[in-house]
């Protein structure tokens, strides 16, 4: 997949085709099982005002396209987060809870892959200065976890110029349930 | 096994004070406050509580509720006591991996085994 490809797929607007990978835009390796199919896939645009019960509605479709693609509890897991803490991202950063402005969400769901594209009406963000929630004094923060995590459960994240859009894609993995679980 | 609101459980066994989160999903800002408020009314009844959060039933959370447990545990160092966590799914855990939070949590694999090191003198 190509940056701004999901962009020309839906025809959105050009000035926030204008992509660029954020640093670590691609965290870890991934696996793609099967051949890549070529189905045609699902595409949804949906405009969403910025209060935390209005993600419902889209968040319930999204996951029953999961269901019905029989993408795995993994896939399901991690698409699910990242659209959670993009849109909370969204209205509380861009519409600052503001519940008249809107969110857009558009996404395409393949048989290969999820692609969600979230803008806000905000004036945008540097992810590449975001503080690491990982260090030092920043663990003891109650906020500033949601970027790390899109980046950690999508493939592809990455954000246009002016930063009020993000492009996040995610392919079909196959399922590694049972990865390292280590609690005292 | 009092039913503290929809959201918990509380009980209590060897000094301890258990609470079950009894939702799947913790998303909403609103639940999370509502936990929030809930929690912090437990840890002030009486300073020095061994607190245990059993995630036993979530299957799903988002990063509000990692701040969440940033601010309970502040309030239950800020009285004296003493936190665990247990019973955290792996797909959970690996959040809290992901963040680094297994380095300030004190994570068990199940609610005996928290409530037998909470027991436990301090080192």
């Amino acid at each position: 997949m190509r940056p701004g490809l999901l962009a020309a797929v839906l025809n959105y607007p050009s000035p926030t085709c204008a992509f660029r990978l954020s640093a670590g835009g691609i965290n870890r390796g991934f696996v793609i099982s099967g051949p890549m199919k070529l189905d045609k896939p699902t595409k949804r645009t949906m405009l969403v005002d910025s209060n935390t019960a209005a993600i419902e509605e889209p968040r319930k479709w999204l996951l029953s396209q999961l269901q019905q693609l029989d993408y795995g509890d993994d896939d399901v897991f991690a698409v699910h987060l990242a659209f959670q803490e993009a849109f909370y991202n969204a209205i509380r950063h861009g519409s600052e809870m503001n519940s008249k402005k809107k969110v857009k969400i558009e996404c395409l769901i393949a048989s290969d892959r999820i692609e969600i594209l979230m803008t806000d009406t905000g004036g945008g963000f540097d992810p590449d200065v975001v503080p690491d929630c990982r260090i030092g004094e920043n663990l003891y923060k109650t906020e500033g976890r949601g970027l790390l995590l899109m980046r950690s459960y999508m493939d592809i994240v990455e954000f246009n110029e002016i930063g009020n859009s993000v492009h996040m894609v995610r392919y079909r993995h196959e399922s590694n349930s049972s990865s390292s679980h280590i609690q005292r | 096994m009092a039913q503290m609101s929809p959201r918990i459980t509380v009980s209590y066994a060897d000094q301890a004070t258990i609470v079950t989160f009894t939702d799947e999903k913790i998303l909403e800002e609103k639940d999370v406050r509502e936990l929030e408020q809930a929690l912090a009314s437990l840890i002030e009844q009486a300073d020095g509580i061994a607190l245990v959060l059993d995630f036993s039933n979530v299957q799903f959370m988002s990063s509000a509720v990692l701040g969440l447990l940033i601010k309970v545990s502040k309030r239950v160092y800020e009285h004296e006591g003493r936190l665990a966590l247990c019973a955290i799914g792996p797909k959970i855990y690996e959040i809290f991996k992901i963040t680094r939070l297994t380095k300030i949590f004190d994570i068990y694999k199940d609610v005996d085994t928290a409530i037998e090191r909470l027991a436990e003198p301090e080192q």
